[in-house]
């Protein structure tokens, strides 16, 4: 039983990593740019929530719908003015702007912040539980997971049903050809940044209402956002969740065996599925 | 004038491709461009749809200068291309391709998907599967579709018949009257001469970036076309 | 002579280039005699700048002419730093040899690493080797004989009795800890000088050739019969050994050790990023201005905390998108200046003096 509580807390910790994933394997699917300040801009989007839940009092749920636009708008800014410019076929530019990006990000939260943890308080389902079958789980994980689906599956709607979706998939095969089809792939860059951001404000909400988070944790939520786009395959976002499924529960499992091996355990998973399966899970057909 | 070039200059980094381009198009008419592999065809098409940026004056859409456009803002103007190879979506279907070219369609006009599927019926059983899944010929119908969906009044073909069975030739270039039908001019790439003299109102040959020749097809002699195509007295 | 008798050839010469030969053997000269007259603070701000310029040399070999952005290279200064720490405190090993060992740690890590990291492209690639580094990080924190997660000193017996420190005391007339620092000084000259020279030699080498020829055009160079492969292993491997080896140096300096400071990735990777794009990528010049560039705004802004940090952060992006080819590549670009000149031309007889 205390592994069967054990490998559902793995899958639920899963959905976590997901929402942490979606938003950079949406924007390497459109525009193959991986942007090494992704777990900066969750931290960044988490200290935005706290900021309005503590001076407008406003509860976590509704802080994050004023949060989400905001975060939707720097995202944009920052794809149309900066990441625009070093996009092109040396992958070494935007990797060094977006890693100088993610140093500027921690050092201006120390500055702002401090190093002390800090929570976004959510008194009323901090700690609630409920049973599922045999075991108890925690709400907040499980509100975390079903955010998780829903956010893939309205993405995933946004992708293949509609013109929005057309012009992403478009600008990925063939940004010339886009622009001959008035589609404008700077502007559509900016827009999946933008969007990207939207799902990080929603990992954030979890990352900072679940534990403490501090401006230094950035870089880790980037490497198990990157480990779970990687096992579930570039492009597939259902993947995506099946690859942060796996990290959850190599880390819930490691931890129950030796609490220090959490992490370990769930970086050797990561590894172990690149030594069988090197294009991930659920690998684009073409690429 | 539709579209006019200026002395057209254009290239890619140091290397030129064009110098100084002369050329017309009236509204409704159907120019061809003939000329050798390397004779400036293409670059001249990808100038004219903006991929290959150009300076603003050298080139005028009904008057205003549109070089410096964005492919995307000449789309909106009212020019769409088939491009080179076809350059069908790989992740969109061929529904989903026809509807991309449709996305900043101008006003209402002749084209719609109905009208498509009627110009080319075989698209509309083939509609959900992936474009490039498709026969080179029916590719071809897809891209031309495409370029349709915008309801452009300067429809630009750049060797729409390359690499294309004869007979598949002639089903796409049958296409062409209906497509003129609707008003718009057209401007085919080809390096079927034949095929060329036979659409075509006026025709303009390129070698090594100028144009060498142009007039309307009964007044070229093959010599003439001959010498202009390859380089006279050779 | 006639012109014909004279062969054309391809050298890389420039007249630049012969006097940044002399420039080169005289600093070097100078950097030696050095302790014996400077301060031990500028000593150790030597030290810090020239293990600081033999990384960021090692990862523009590796970005910059390889198309390897590792950022996963504090793996490396760990794992030579751990390696001299056990040789040393485990194993009874006098210091200054087990800095050779650093280098063989790089290499025996840099094998699986390669084996996975090699799997994954572009911007992968560089994740890929930052996981590992993570992995190596908290596989050492296990190594409960070495401190385990908080770390552990070596013994001060064991660094004072080390080959050369007495000499070095008796030759400056100094206190064991300042020789210790003088030596450690001298290594990282020596170390530097090597590696820059060793990079150097390898560019201009077939092999540097073939790197070059990578990096501007992969396929082309395929196609000529360049093995990509079997390049990318080459310069991963080189450059894993010559970081171990400044690891185990930089932290014999320490003296003191702990995973987070041996594999932290702000101090290792990049801060050493930092020089490469400020001083410009994919030249030897570029990391040398980088460095200095870095020391002068790390002293005058290191009152200032994340601030320091923040600003460097914002340079970069800065550099990057304003000046992608560095300080250096502004320069070169002005003056045409070239002190390492890799690129070969073409010399032979001119024709007025083909009369002789």
């Amino acid at each position: 039983m205390i592994w069967l509580d054990t490998i559902v807390q793995g899958i639920l910790l899963g959905g976590l990593y997901a929402l942490f994933a979606t938003g950079l394997s949406l924007v390497f699917g459109i525009m193959r740019l991986v942007n090494l300040a992704h777990g900066d801009m969750i931290v960044l989007a988490a200290y935005l929530i706290l900021v309005l839940v503590m001076t407008l009092g406003l509860s976590p749920w509704i802080a994050v719908l004023i949060a989400a636009p905001v975060m939707f708008a720097l995202g944009w800014l920052l794809q149309r003015v900066v990441l625009n410019r070093v996009l092109g076929p040396d992958i070494l530019p935007p990797l060094l702007v977006t890693f100088g990006l993610s140093i500027a990000i921690q050092n201006a939260l120390l500055e702002g912040f401090s190093a002390d943890s800090r929570r976004i308080p959510n008194p009323e389902l901090e700690g609630a539980s409920m049973a599922l079958g045999p075991i108890n789980v925690g709400v907040m994980p499980m509100l975390t997971f079903a955010s998780a689906i829903v956010v893939i599956v309205i993405l995933n709607r946004v992708i293949y049903a509609t013109p929005l979706g057309r012009s992403f998939r478009a600008t990925s095969d063939d940004p010339v050809t886009a622009g001959l089809m008035g589609v404008e792939p700077m502007k559509v860059f900016a827009v999946a940044t933008g969007l990207a951001m939207v799902v990080v404000t929603i990992a954030a909400l979890y990352l900072g209402t679940r534990a403490n988070f501090d401006p230094a944790i950035g870089p880790a939520r980037l490497i198990y956002a990157f480990q779970a786009v990687i096992i579930g395959g570039l492009g597939s976002l259902w993947g995506t969740l099946a690859g942060g499924i796996i990290i959850g529960v190599a880390q819930t499992l490691g931890a129950a065996v030796n609490p220090e091996w959490q992490i370990l355990s769930g970086h050797i998973a990561f590894l172990v599925v690149l030594l069988i399966r090197p294009r991930g899970l659920f690998p684009r057909a073409y690429d | 004038m539709l579209l006019q070039t200026n002395s057209l200059d254009a290239g890619y980094g140091r290397f030129r491709a064009l110098f100084g381009i002369d050329i017309e198009v009236a509204a409704g008419e159907c120019i061809a461009i003939i000329g050798a592999n390397g004779a400036g065809k293409s670059t001249l098409m990808r100038s004219i749809s903006g991929v290959l940026p150009n300076a603003p004056g050298m080139i005028l859409h009904n008057g205003e200068p549109i070089g410096a456009l964005s492919a995307a803002a000449i789309l909106k103007r009212g020019i769409a291309m088939v491009p080179e190879g076809r350059k069908l979506f790989p992740s969109l279907s061929v529904e989903e391709n026809l509807l991309i070219g449709g996305q900043k369609r101008r006003g209402s006009g002749a084209w719609s998907l109905q009208t498509i599927y009627d110009l080319f019926p075989i698209l509309r059983e083939k509609r959900a599967l992936p474009g490039t899944s498709l026969s080179g010929g029916q590719q071809q119908m897809v891209a031309i579709g495409r370029a349709l969906m915008s309801n452009p009044e300067l429809l630009l073909c750049d060797e729409i018949s390359l690499g294309l069975a004869p007979v598949v030739i002639r089903d796409i270039y049958a296409a062409l009257p209906r497509i003129r039908e609707t008003g718009a001019a057209v401007i085919v790439v080809e390096q079927d001469i034949t095929q060329a003299l036979r659409v075509a109102d006026r025709v303009y040959c390129l070698m090594e970036g100028r144009v060498t020749l142009s007039g309307t097809p009964d007044t070229l002699t093959r010599d003439a076309i001959h010498d202009a195509y390859f380089g006279g007295h050779a | 002579m006639t012109p014909s008798d004279t062969p054309w050839r391809a050298s890389s010469k420039t007249r630049a280039g012969t006097f940044v030969a002399i420039l080169a053997v005289a600093v070097i000269l100078i950097g030696l005699v050095l302790p014996g007259f400077a301060s031990r603070r500028l000593i150790q701000d030597l030290f810090y700048i020239l293990t600081m310029l033999t990384l960021a040399q090692i990862w523009n070999l590796l970005a910059g002419y390889g198309g390897l952005v590792s950022v996963g290279q504090q793996a490396f200064v760990g794992i030579g730093a751990y390696a001299l720490f056990g040789a040393v405190i485990l194993g009874g090993m006098d210091p200054m040899l087990a800095i050779l060992l650093g280098g063989v740690a790089g290499l025996v890590l840099a094998v699986p690493m390669a084996f996975f990291a090699f799997r994954l492209h572009g911007a992968y690639f560089a994740i890929g080797t930052w996981v590992i580094a993570e992995v190596t990080r908290l596989l050492v924190a296990q190594w409960k004989a070495l401190g385990g997660g908080t770390g552990t000193s070596l013994p001060r017996a064991a660094t004072s009795d080390m080959i050369g420190v007495a000499q070095v005391a008796e030759l400056f007339d100094v206190r064991t800890a300042a020789a210790r620092d003088i030596l450690a000084y001298w290594i990282a000259l020596i170390l530097a000088v090597a590696v820059i020279a060793g990079i150097y030699g390898l560019l201009r080498s077939r092999m540097g050739l073939a790197l070059i020829a990578v990096r501007d055009n992969p396929e082309a160079a395929k196609s000529v019969g360049v093995d990509v492969r079997w390049l990318k292993w080459a310069v991963f491997l080189i450059a894993s050994v010559a970081t171990g080896v400044t690891g185990a140096l930089i932290f014999l300096q320490t003296a003191r050790i702990s995973p987070d400071a041996a594999f932290a990735i702000t101090d290792w990777t990049a801060y050493v990023i930092f020089i490469v794009v400020i001083g410009g990528i994919g030249t030897i010049e570029g990391p040398i201005l980088g460095v200095l560039v870095f020391f002068l705004l790390r002293n005058s802004l290191a009152d200032y905390g994340s601030w320091y940090l923040l600003t460097l952060g914002l340079i970069a992006i800065l550099a990057m998108i304003f000046a992608p080819k560095g300080l250096w590549g502004l320069i070169s670009a002005r003056s045409g200046l070239h002190l390492f000149p890799i690129r070969r031309r073409l010399t032979g007889p001119l024709p007025e003096r083909g009369e002789g």
